[in-house]
């Protein structure tokens, strides 16, 4: 300790022998090492070899126990133990994802089933990965001015940043589908088309024009 | 015309069964177990997916699944590779591996015409020795012996051929054209060279004790010839095997051992996830050669740990003539035959039945072990290996070899 007032406050870590003056963060620490290095790896060998074998009889016999226990406590213990391998048998059994995992896009529809995009051309242009497609046309209704005629999205190029869905003014295109994109073995289908998407989505409960309660406040999407 | 007894005893007729019979069925399990294995001691399950049809068995049909990819992947041979070298070399490292089996006994001598009788070891060893017998005597004519070559010098043939077994990693570097694969195999080589000598001289104790370097002999006496206090002990005693007299041997061997096999902790010449190895320009079943001459060593080697220090073929106080508790040995002509003693009386079938399995048992654990050591053991740098192969087993195997000729020398004379 110095009395200049500035020193080392040192409570856990390495042992710091010096401290630059010109960068006080440099610093030089002591690091243990072991007195003499045991060349032999005799007594390591045989620690790992302890912990190694304890964790393979422990699952080998991991059948044999859970039998065992669900005789003496019945099957919730059982179920726990079950859990010590950490792997998942991904087709049968399934993570639950997050609920804000986001999955392959969506186009959502009016109440009318029409697409509810009135291709405003924001999600094409916020798209970092340049994969959104949009060829807007007149609509038919008075009240709407455009709607795409196509909409394309490469699923191979998109990044799944949901920056789209971000973007749409009005809940036309999600990604809280819950699938991954499919595997295909040709790359032209890969690209989601229009009506791909809309074969996925559902009514939106946003009303059309601002009327009606703010979706956000619907909690749940029962449809979800 | 042979009889059916002299082709079933024939060197050609035991190596295709030991090889194809026994020692590539386990090496293919072997690939299955080492993933499986791995997989439970890491809390994880491992590959249980292929199935012929509903039949899955815990995913031991994976072995059939690697073999039909790796025979019908393409086999790609780069342009400017040396094509003879490059097409021997798979072959230089399997073949020898399979050669070197022929000196391993993987059981005892079957008399087929006692075969459902009870054998009387007094009566083989007259017959052996043309020592008049009297009384009912059985027919000891024919005898199938299950060990391939039986040669005086057998342990030194193993060295010799197993050394060639890494010509096929240094020849595969060369022959690649390719600098990775070159220094891969001039790791292999110098690996070698540093494990080769403690290996070698960590068996000479065990010559020394048994006085032969024949792998059945040293199976059948075990150290009883040493030592004139255990001549009351047959072969088949456990305190008779080489793992009680020869402690640091066996530590030394199976290191050495471990290290022959290249695979972790000695996995320097090729370390799977990283260090680019010397077959790295191979593919399909060329490279399943490799693939392949590596799990069978590991199965020569724990057959040879077996034979030399567990006792190889014997099961614990079972002799020829059924299980015995006490007794002692009697001499008969220039042989000793364990005889006296409380004794429970089995037929020849399930005696020789029994030393098979267990054989095939140790040699099974064995090899668990091994796999064990590999998924346990991170890698050793380059210089670490140096160190422990030349400062460290070398000098203990030397030590060892003389404190063994000395006691040797002691009981000799004593
Ligand atoms: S998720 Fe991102 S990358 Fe994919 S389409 Fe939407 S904006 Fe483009
Ligand atoms: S941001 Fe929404 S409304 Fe605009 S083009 Fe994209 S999906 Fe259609």
């Amino acid at each position: 300790m110095s009395d200049h007032g500035h020193h080392v406050e040192q409570t856990v870590g390495p042992k710091i022998i010096a401290v630059s003056a010109v960068h006080p963060r440099v610093r030089t620490i002591q690091i243990e090492r072991p007195e003499d290095e045991d060349t032999t790896f005799v007594a390591a060998t045989a620690k790992g070899l302890g912990i190694t074998i304890k964790h393979f009889a422990k699952n080998l016999f991991l059948p044999l126990r859970k039998l065992t226990t669900r005789a003496k406590t019945g099957a919730a213990v059982a179920e726990k133990r079950r859990n010590d391998i950490e792997t998942v048998q991904y087709p049968e059994e399934k993570v639950v994802y997050p609920e804000r995992f986001r999955g392959l896009h969506r186009l959502m529809l009016r109440d009318d089933g029409a697409v509810r995009c009135v291709a405003c051309m924001c999600c094409p242009t916020v798209c970092p990965a340049h994969c959104i497609t949009i060829v807007p046309e007149e609509s038919d209704s008075k009240s709407i001015e455009k709607r795409p005629a196509i909409f394309e999205i490469d699923e191979l190029r998109c990044v799944v940043c949901g920056l789209c869905v971000e973007a749409c003014p009005c809940d036309a295109i999600r990604m809280d589908t819950g699938e991954h994109a499919h595997p295909v073995e040709d790359r032209a289908n890969a690209i989601e088309t229009k009506e791909s998407m809309m074969a996925r989505g559902i009514k939106s409960i946003a009303k059309q024009g601002g009327e009606g309660p703010n979706w956000q406040s619907t909690a749940k999407n029962p449809q979800r | 015309m042979p009889s059916i007894w002299e082709i079933l005893d024939w060197p050609g007729t035991k190596w295709l069964f030991l090889a194809f019979g026994l020692v590539m069925p386990l090496a293919s399990l072997l690939t299955w177990a080492e993933r499986r294995q791995s997989a439970m001691m890491q809390d994880r399950l491992g590959p249980n997916r292929a199935n012929i049809g509903p039949i899955k068995l815990k995913g031991i049909l994976h072995f059939i699944a690697d073999a039909v990819k790796m025979i019908f992947k393409e086999d790609f041979i780069p342009g400017n590779v040396h094509k003879g070298l490059f097409a021997l070399a798979p072959v230089l490292a399997l073949a020898p591996v399979l050669i070197a089996f022929a000196i391993i006994p993987f059981g005892p001598t079957i008399y087929p015409h006692e075969f459902f009788h009870h054998l009387d070891p007094i009566q083989v060893a007259q017959f052996h020795q043309h020592i008049p017998m009297d009384g009912e005597v059985g027919n000891y004519t024919d005898s199938i012996r299950l060990q391939i070559f039986s040669i005086d010098f057998g342990l030194i043939f193993y060295f010799a051929i197993l050394t060639l077994a890494n010509y096929g990693g240094t020849i595969a570097g060369w022959a690649s054209y390719n600098k990775w694969a070159l220094l891969g195999g001039l790791r292999s080589s110098s690996q070698m060279m540093s494990y080769e000598v403690a290996m070698g001289l960590s068996l000479m104790g065990a010559f020394l004790l048994t006085g032969a370097l024949e792998p059945g002999a040293i199976v059948e006496h075990g150290a009883s010839a040493t030592f004139q206090l255990d001549h009351a002990m047959s072969g088949s005693n456990p305190l008779n095997w080489l793992w009680l007299w020869q402690p640091l041997g066996l530590v030394l061997f199976v290191t050495a051992a471990i290290a022959e096999t290249k695979r972790a902790p000695f996995d320097i010449p090729e370390g799977e996830p990283e260090i680019i190895g010397y077959f790295v320009e191979y593919s399909g079943i060329r490279w399943g050669m490799f693939f392949l001459a590596e799990f069978i060593e590991i199965v020569f080697i724990s057959a040879v740990i077996v034979t030399v220090f567990f006792g190889g073929w014997q099961v614990p106080f079972l002799d020829a003539d059924g299980f015995r508790f006490g007794g002692e040995l009697q001499q008969v002509g220039s042989m000793m035959v364990p005889t006296g003693g409380m004794i429970a009386p089995l037929p020849h079938w399930l005696v020789v039945l029994m030393q098979f399995g267990a054989f095939g048992l140790k040699v099974v654990l064995l090899c668990w072990f091994q796999l064990m050591v590999r998924w346990t053991l991170p890698r050793f740098r380059a210089d670490q290996l140096m160190n422990l192969g030349w400062k460290l087993l070398l000098p203990l195997a030397l030590g060892n070899v003389m404190v063994t000729a000395l006691v040797r020398l002691i009981s000799l004379y004593w």
